[in-house]
């Protein structure tokens, strides 16, 4: 039955869980309230207007039009005055009562106004040239007034001050800001941080600053001519703006008897304590204490809220929201999160400052998890440092890596400073207008663009960029994406979710697995190809090989060129040929006229442009196995000639690169494996750069290398561990792919996938087995190994119907005769 | 949807099911897909971003993804879902065990 739901609040809070309710197909008659006579506007770009880079129009999130579109009563610039829960009646400012079943509380905050002298005038409310900085009226009245006056006094040296002070810049031409602690933004900045800032706010913006200042009167008659510290001091003035704070709306819920302490009291589910049909979200909520006035939390709130309120998840919880702010005050880099201090002997600090370039660092760690961070002057790391933060990852030991790149790619370009042209995906060839554009069309996250411009979508080395360019396009940050963390983007579950469901219901197919977990059944294409490897690597034998899962790569087992040709690549065991394969590679080459012949960075040789119906003949005429060009799977493994004929070769790399490579061929994973063994530390097969790579060391000795790469990212893997036989290295080799294999993501190479679990944990797991699972581990990758069969043996009887029969070009399909 | 004349591509069998097949019909190349929900599609074979033969590609119960460069086409209407140019869209069903293709 529909039900009707009344907000109160048309602000940032209260519209985005009416939003949130609406996509979750909720079934109310929706009646919103709302003090400000407009639609919904975003006021964190209140600064922008103020600043003048953003018009008002370019500010509103839902105009008038969206609630009529989406059937809300807006009753804009009507105050609610008193809620009588008791009746289920709201009564508002005009005198109309209006019912409820269920009511939302979204009042949001006040500027909170300190203690002054002449700060108010008897008739007019404030003093004629003194303004709060909350709402577009505001702004407005700042900006008409500004204009025609030359020195403005900002109160308050929070993040607002700052902004405000930043945006009157615009308008007059002195600006003084006025802070009563003694370092700006104080709650968020330690004080060597808040020194720094304070200095770029001065040296580079031109504002003064003056700390320690407690402001005691607002001088002047009609008009303002200055403001008085406490200490005497008169700064002259002629306008006066108040950004000292925030204080949560909540007089008129307390004065109708809902519990308010220093907020509305809210449970986990957001409702008001004592009363199951009124909820409470935004800065007016009170959770476990806690009050927030920033917008990620507000968000996860709306989202629990109206999970809750439709019945979608009665039992989404909210657990309060770790802060972190990463942003522009007033045009510097800032970022800060958690802890601003050390709070015992045992916390890491570790501090970097360079103060003639207004850059300042500060992380503290406590049992090798971040708990604080404050950045000044260089965010390029603070995304990094948030995830580090929020999900208490591991760290990486060289500590500096943290607020460094270290060898990575060069420093961040900020978005606001790239032109509307600049390419920002180099694979896709996306500019930075067009992930822009898509964002202002209505795509809000990250991975929403990627999908709608491809940004992002061919070596991924952009992705943290389109990130960037996506919360700067949304005002400061992206919505978060929930298929983020799922494995596969059409089965809402991450991976080991995804696995126990699989194993519990045992679904042997990728389209067993739509019907069952999916909600709706919907079956999705993009996901096929990463279940089928999911199921293949759980299932092994008993997997039900649906064919139309797989990619066309793996249904014809070679690599789809751009002509919708294919290559034939051999297999060709540690590179390592003789010359009669070769004549038979070459004669099968100038057979079927292949027109190129080239040898692949594995130590291969790739035959191009092959059509596809010419496959099964040819892997038939050259009777060599797949050389595994084209799968998510253990490709190759690269050698060099080691100690049999080079003078410094102290291992024979090319033996144990042929052995390993027999062993794990065709073994499937998240994302390809790429290997390398060298006879000796001077590295000729480059295995300090593969997912896995063995260097041979003097002694008889081996190395074992993890998460390297030399592809689109470029990095050095870790050492694992040194063992003292081919051996060894075999079967650590197996047991960390299966390691992999089992719980990397979706596409996560081992450059990604190492790091981000550490490679002391896997040293852990793997060498040391401290989880005890790694006989599973072996037991597992020899089962799939057991189950390996060479995909060209297919060649003699196909497995589909036409599996080999062209798409491309016209000429030499099947013509269909047309009936006149 | 263009119209064509009505013709037989052949054994609904050809098709496995959840893939495409490529037929050349009157001289237009043509992809003819077997959803897993049992019905058929029909759009054109070629993908106007590069070329990429579309009966090579992944499919679900609604859209086509080019195995090139994994740009979508919606199979019922032929609208690309990533800014692309439209493909043509064909009446196809199953007829006795046939694949017929046009009204």
């Amino acid at each position: 039955m529909t039900q009707r739901l009344v907000v109160i609040g048309n602000g940032m809070a209260g519209a985005r869980t009416v939003e949130e309710i609406l996509a979750r197909n909720g079934d109310f008659t929706v009646t919103m309230f709302g003090d400000e006579p407009y639609g919904n506007y975003n006021r964190i770009m209140l600064s922008n207007l103020l600043a003048g880079v953003e018009t008002e129009e370019g500010i509103f999130l839902n105009d008038l039009a969206w609630y009529q579109e989406n059937g809300i009563t807006l009753n804009a610039g009507v105050k609610v005055e008193r809620i009588d829960a008791q009746a289920k009646v709201v009564h508002d400012s005009t005198g109309v009562a209006t019912p409820y079943d269920k009511l939302i509380i979204a009042t949001g905050s006040y500027s909170w106004t300190p203690p002054m002298k002449g700060v108010h005038h008897p008739k007019r409310g404030y003093h004629q040239g003194v303004f709060a900085f909350r709402t577009l009226d505001d702004t407005r009245g700042m900006i008409r007034y500004a204009r025609d006056h030359e020195r403005a006094v900002v109160i308050g040296g929070g993040l607002l001050g700052l902004e405000a002070a930043r945006g009157l810049q615009n308008h007059v031409s002195h600006v003084t800001l006025l802070h009563a602690m003694g370092h700006l933004m104080e709650r968020q900045l330690d004080p060597k941080a808040g020194q720094m800032l304070q200095a770029s706010v001065e040296g580079k913006l031109g504002i003064e600053v003056i700390t320690n200042a407690m402001t005691t009167e607002i001088l002047g008659k009609d008009r303002v001519t200055g403001v008085k510290l406490k200490d005497g001091t008169v700064i002259e003035c002629d306008v006066v703006v108040i950004a000292a704070g925030i204080r949560p709306n909540t007089e008129m819920v307390a004065n109708s008897g809902l519990p308010v302490e220093r907020g509305i009291v809210v449970d986990d589910q957001m409702r008001v304590e004592g009363h199951p049909d009124i909820y409470s979200v935004g800065e007016c909520a009170q959770h476990r204490g806690n009050l927030y006035g920033l917008v990620a939390p507000l968000w996860d709130q709306a989202k629990v809220l109206a999970d809750h309120i439709t019945g979608r998840n009665p039992d989404a919880a909210y657990h309060g929201s770790k802060l972190s702010t990463k942003l522009k005050v007033a045009g510097i880099d800032v970022a800060s999160m958690g802890l601003i201090a050390p709070e015992s002997d045992d916390d890491e600090v570790i501090v970097y400052n360079e103060p003639k370039k207004g850059v300042y660092k500060q992380l503290i760690i406590r049992e090798d998890v971040l708990v604080g961070a404050v950045l000044v002057g260089d965010n390029s790391k603070a995304a990094s440092l948030i995830q580090h933060f929020d999900r208490g990852t591991a760290l990486p030991e060289e500590r500096a890596e943290l607020i460094f790149d270290i060898g990575g790619p060069a420093g961040e370009v900020s978005p606001a400073e790239m032109a509307d042209d600049a390419q920002v995906c180099n694979c896709n060839g996306v500019s930075k207008g067009a992930i822009c554009g898509a964002v202002s069309a209505g795509c809000k996250t990250v991975g929403g663009v990627m999908d709608k411009t491809r940004a992002g979508k061919g070596c991924g080395t952009c992705k943290p960029l389109v990130q960037r360019i996506v919360e700067w396009a949304n005002g400061g940050a992206a919505e978060e994406d929930p298929a983020a963390s799922w494995y596969v983007p059409g089965v809402p579950m991450p991976k080991p979710e995804l696995m126990e469901a699989i194993r519990r219901y045992e679904l042997k197919s990728v389209s067993a697995v739509f019907d069952k977990l999916v909600p709706g059944g919907e079956h999705d294409a993009k996901s096929k190809m990463g279940l089928a490897s999911l199921l293949k690597m759980m299932w092994a034998d008993q997997y039900i090989d649906e064919r139309d899962a797989r990619f066309i790569n793996d249904r014809v087992h070679g690599n789809i060129q751009k002509d919708g040709t294919f290559s034939v690549v051999p297999q060709m065991k540690g590179g390592v040929t003789t010359p009669a394969e070769l004549k038979r590679i070459a004669e099968v080459a100038e057979k079927y006229r292949v027109p190129m012949v080239k040898l692949t960075g594995g130590q291969r040789i790739d035959l191009l442009g092959v059509p596809k119906e010419q496959l099964p003949a040819m892997w038939a005429d050259l009777d060599m196995p797949s050389g595994y060009a084209y799968a998510k799977s253990f490709r190759t493994v690269k050698t060099c000639v080691g100690s049999d004929f080079c003078r410094f070769g102290v291992g024979d790399s090319t033996a144990l690169g042929i052995a390993i490579e027999e062993r794990y061929q065709g073994l499937e994973g998240p994302g390809k494996m790429k290997l390398a063994v060298t006879g000796c530390p001077r590295n000729c097969a480059e295995a300090y750069v593969k997912d896995l790579g063995v260097v041979a060391i003097d002694g008889g000795k081996w190395e074992i290398y993890v998460g390297g790469a030399a592809g689109a990212h470029i990095r050095k893997g870790d050492l694992l561990t040194t063992v003292g036989s081919a051996d060894e290295v075999i079967r650590l080799t197996g047991r960390f792919l299966q390691y992999y294999r089992e719980n990397a993501n979706w596409l996560e190479r081992t450059y990604a996938f190492v790091p981000r679990i550490g490679i002391d944990r896997i040293r852990e797991i793997v060498v040391d087995d401290a989880d005890g699972i790694a006989a599973a581990l072996d037991a597992a990758v020899d089962e799939a190994v057991q189950a390996y069969k060479d995909p060209w043996k297919e060649r003699a009887e196909p497995v589909t119907p036409g599996q080999f029969r062209t798409s491309l070009p016209l000429t030499v399909l099947p013509q269909v005769p047309v009936r006149a | 949807m263009k119209t064509l004349t009505p013709t037989v591509l052949g054994p609904l069998s050809d098709i496995p099911p959840g893939e495409g097949r490529t037929y050349a019909v009157d001289g237009e190349m043509i992809a003819v897909f077997r959803l897993r929900d049992g019905s058929l599609r029909a759009v054109s074979a070629v993908c106007p971003h590069k070329g990429g033969p579309l009966a090579d590609g992944q499919i679900d119960n609604s859209i086509v993804v080019c195995p090139l460069h994994l740009f979508a086409w919606d199979l019922a209407t032929g609208c690309s879902q990533s800014g692309q140019a439209p493909i043509n869209v064909y009446p196809v069903r199953e007829d006795e065990g046939q694949i017929l293709l046009g009204e």
